[in-house]
């Protein structure tokens, strides 16, 4: 188990170091000066001495792998340098800043997937072919095929344009904001469009493990020697469906991210999504790279986590 | 699913059924799936308007402006309405379809040649190269797509061109991972040690005797995976990324819709929709040549 672990830990630190090598050389064949976008696009004339000056400040007259050194070597001390952009602001603070966000946005849509998606998945898989069953056959392959963004903007027209228009205020929820988190209701409609296509895929995943546990002889043992069927179902079946959700979470964490720069770029919400699509637009290197590998981290972390919880849940891995 | 096929049918695939390939009953299985054939006619029609565009919109997509009906409402001649800018917002949704089929398929034929080479290598090969490429897949399949797609096609500036190689170049993890994981199977079976006792040479085992045994499921990902790419696509656009404008797109005509998504809901609503059925048409298909293709995974 402890090799195990010491291997996986190798191998995601493998995986970070390749994403930051390859994000730092791919940002600088990036079109454009920094310096010059800094200036406000040639707006401001200054001497070719102040702009090396400038480069000099910021680093960017030395040598392209010094800075990779010098960058990466601040990195593991936690020091992620200033924005150059942004008049020094520490790319420290404004991702610490956008995290909590992202990931409130992420862990709720994901707990109410989950709390939909495995209820489902189990009445689908043990009624197979039932009506429910196609039911859920129809809205998991919509929930794939629905672009996020689309459904966001259809979201928004339903809920801040033609609801207020036909019903007014709704109890409880008052108004729903097409953009922003000002209030909590701000909320609502990014956490429905995340947990779409979540919650299809894990339905999906859920119902066709539970199809997969019920073939299983410990469950034809089970009901061979007179269990009810709920007994069954809960302490037989279901504990063993669940282990393939798990790995499909950590498997999805890339996904998951993926729709959220999508998402917090339609709604603007500033989380990590939004500040990474800003960033790249404003050519601000130090915030691009660093979030990259923030990211990478982030997703070696949590496929490890998903990994040792599937070990500790199913003693037949750990044996391998 | 399935359905049983027409009696006279089946009577004349009983006659005949002796001397079938397997590729024969493949398509068999696949024409007794309704939902299959019908994605498979959604995209031939998708495919048809692709390349008729000319002919069949009503206006031209970028030069024939109407004055005075910026974001204006579907009307009878025109039935999708009028984009921000006052153009015909049916004939860009219809020349919108060439970009997601051209990107959808030339992207899904870059990652799938891509990832069939890379994989069988790595299969084939075993030994370092395999872990180098596998921690390569493993790197690729764990990172947010979009986030790398972003910083590629900022790099390399947004075009046509630009989506289609960095959706391609991303894309072929996926492929490679089936195709190395079947290729280590298939090593070691007898007809490959046969081939070898007799001399064959390592890249005519590979072309002649593995690939063709791999190629129904990298056909049944490919098509299960365009959808995804059209989705892709049309989000790089929607970031700004992707097709520059004029030019019409479904992802950047839904970026124009989004800037007045609350006083003209219809510029985000059409290209939408055109992309959810192209998107499920595919999906439909891939799931049936899935069930055609390897009856055993049928659930």
């Amino acid at each position: 188990m402890l090799t195990y672990i010491a291997r996986r830990i190798l191998q995601g630190v493998v995986v970070i170091v390749l994403i930051s090598v390859g994000t730092f050389v791919v940002i600088r064949l990036m079109p454009g000066d920094p310096t010059y976008l800094l200036l406000g696009e040639g707006e401001i004339r200054i001497s070719e001495e102040q702009m090396e000056a400038i480069r000099a400040r910021w680093g960017l007259d030395r040598p392209q792998h010094e800075q990779f050194f010098i960058w990466a070597w601040n990195l593991l001390r936690g020091d992620f340098g200033d924005s150059l952009i942004r008049k020094g602001i520490p790319v420290r603070q404004m991702i610490f800043e956008a995290i909590p966000v992202t990931a409130i946005l992420n862990v709720t849509s994901l707990a109410l997937a989950l709390l939909v998606a495995i209820p489902a998945g189990i009445i689908a898989g043990v009624r197979r072919n039932s009506t429910f069953d196609y039911g859920t056959a129809v809205g998991s392959t919509l929930g794939v095929a629905l672009p996020n963004f689309w459904l966001a903007l259809m979201l928004i027209v339903l809920f801040a344009l033609y609801v207020p228009r036909w019903f007014g205020d709704l109890p409880l929820i008052g108004r729903i904001p097409p953009f922003g988190l000002k209030s909590w209701q701000g909320y609502i409609l990014p956490v429905l469009v995340l947990t779409t296509e979540q919650m299809a895929v894990l339905t999906r995943v859920m119902r066709a493990s539970t199809l997969e546990v019920l073939t299983q002889d410990y469950v034809r043992t089970a009901y061979a020697k007179g269990l009810p069927n709920m007994i069954v179902l809960v302490r037989h079946a279901v504990r063993n469906a669940l282990l393939p959700v798990v790995t499909v979470i950590g498997f999805r964490i890339a996904f998951i991210l993926s729709g959220t720069i999508v998402v917090e770029t339609v709604f603007a919400i500033p989380g990590i999504g939004r500040l990474f699509t800003d960033s790249i637009f404003r050519l601000d290197y130090q915030v691009v790279q660093s979030l990259v590998v923030v990211l990478a981290v982030l997703v070696v972390v949590v496929n490890l986590l998903t990994d040792l919880t599937y070990a500790i849940i199913d003693p037949r891995i750990r044996i391998n | 699913m399935t359905t049983s096929a027409p009696a006279g049918l089946s009577q004349q695939l009983t006659a005949t059924s002796d001397h079938r390939s397997e590729w024969s009953q493949a398509w068999r299985r696949f024409c007794a799936n309704r939902i299959a054939l019908g994605g498979l006619v959604v995209i031939l029609l998708l495919a048809l308007m692709a390349i008729f565009a000319p002919f069949i919109s009503p206006y031209d997509p970028i030069d024939e402006i109407f004055r005075g009906m910026r974001g204006g409402s579907p009307t009878l001649a025109h039935p999708f309405g009028y984009d921000h800018l006052g153009r015909d917002l049916l004939s860009r949704v219809i020349f919108g379809s060439r970009v997601a089929l051209l990107v959808g398929l030339l992207a899904t034929g870059i990652a799938v040649t891509l990832g069939v080479v890379i994989g069988a290598v790595a299969g084939y090969l075993g030994s370092w190269e395999d872990t180098l490429i596998s921690r390569v897949i493993d790197t690729l399949m764990a990172f947010p797509i979009i986030a790398l797609l972003v910083v590629l096609a900022a790099v390399l500036g947004p075009s046509l061109v630009t989506t289609v190689v960095v959706i391609g170049v991303t894309g072929w993890a996926r492929f490679a991972r089936v195709v190395r994981a079947d290729i280590m199977s298939l090593k070691a079976t007898d007809f490959v040690t046969a081939a070898r006792a007799v001399g064959v040479r390592d890249w005519r085992i590979i072309w002649r005797h593995l690939l063709p045994n791999v190629m129904g499921p990298i056909i049944v990902l490919a098509t299960l995976g365009i959808g995804g790419i059209i989705i892709l696509e049309s989000a790089l656009s929607f970031l700004g990324l992707g097709i520059r404008p004029p030019n019409p797109s479904w992802g950047g005509t839904l970026a124009d819709g989004r800037a007045f998504i609350l006083r003209f809901p219809h510029i985000a609503f059409f290209p939408g929709l055109m992309i959810v059925i192209t998107v499920l048409a595919f999906n439909f298909l891939g799931d049936g040549l899935r069930d055609a293709l390897d009856p055993r995974e049928r659930d």
